[in-house]
């Protein structure tokens, strides 16, 4: 097992988090986080930024924009 | 998460055949999906709205004329992405607003100020000197609408490289490997710069939260 201090771990969140690490390395930073409620906290801060990363407001093609790429789409072959 | 979540669209060989056989409801299916997440990427390249709206439409005027020769070497997603960003990438160098792709971004460093962990000489060398804090969870729809704004302000000041990776993989949901393959980058690579750009969004969050509870 690999041991991480607090400011090591937190460079390898994104890695741990995609599952991309090492075996010794996921587990040493499971035993941190098991034990270490600071970096237990950081963690929480990016999934929550990650989370709200995904909440942006939708964006929309024009209806002008549409029309025209379904017309072109329809005028690609003869029905 | 994520416009293309895709559970609502068939199969890859299912929406191929059904766009070469013509199929307008399948075509109109993939234009509302995807749209959304390519006016995004679009606008990482280009610096309008217009700009922006044009290279998604010139994208799937090009994947109009190109499904007949779709070979299937990459999921459809990934092919519709890949010509989104060469579209872009040559529009916004008409615009003399060339992403400096391969210029010097600050990819290396720590992403947390080091002054915030104990030195060598403690007893704990590298642990927090502070806790980092317990974030509110933005429940009331206030609090919400301005975090949403406050992350499309810390997104458009990332560089280009750790915007365009956030966007793709976290605002859209793309898989790592997906935005590898869009973007022709390695995995290591790839999540160098979706670090470094989730630190910066984490960093701003937290003097926002910072300045909430200040405030109060």
């Amino acid at each position: 097992m690999k041991r991480f201090t607090c400011g090591e771990l937190v460079e390898v969140i994104t890695a741990y988090l995609d599952d991309a690490l090492d075996q010794p390395s996921r587990a040493g930073i499971e035993v941190h986080l098991s034990c270490c409620e600071d970096c237990g906290h950081y963690v929480d801060q990016f999934r929550s930024t990650i989370r709200a990363l995904g909440d942006q407001p939708p964006e929309k093609l024009s209806h002008g924009t549409r029309e025209r790429l379904m017309s072109a789409f329809r005028s690609r072959r003869p029905a | 998460m994520g416009s293309f979540a895709g559970s609502t669209l068939p199969p890859d060989d299912i929406v191929v055949s059904a766009l070469r056989a013509g199929d307008e409801a399948m075509f109109a299916a993939l234009l509302d999906t995807w749209s959304r997440g390519m006016l995004r990427v679009a606008r990482t390249y280009v610096s309008t709205d217009d700009s922006a709206e044009e290279v998604v439409q010139d994208t799937w005027l090009a994947v109009i004329g190109a499904i007949d020769g779709f070979e299937g070497r990459s999921s459809v997603k990934t092919w519709v992405y890949r010509i989104l960003v060469n579209t872009a990438k040559k529009r916004s160098v008409r615009e003399s607003r060339t992403l400096p792709w391969s210029a010097l971004e600050l990819d290396a460093g720590p992403t947390v100020d080091p002054s915030r962990f104990h030195g060598t000489d403690a007893a704990l060398p590298g642990s927090w000197k502070e806790s980092p804090a317990v974030w509110p969870t933005p429940e009331s729809q206030a609090l919400a609408a301005e975090v949403r704004g406050l992350i499309g302000e810390a997104l458009a000041g990332l560089p280009p490289r750790q915007r365009i990776v956030i966007t793709l993989r976290d605002v859209e949901g793309c898989t790592s490997e997906e935005v590898c393959e869009i973007l022709e980058i390695s995995a290591a690579n790839q999540r160098v710069l979706l670090h470094r750009a989730r630190a910066v969004v984490r960093g701003r969050l937290e003097d926002y939260f910072e300045s909430v509870k200040q405030a109060e």
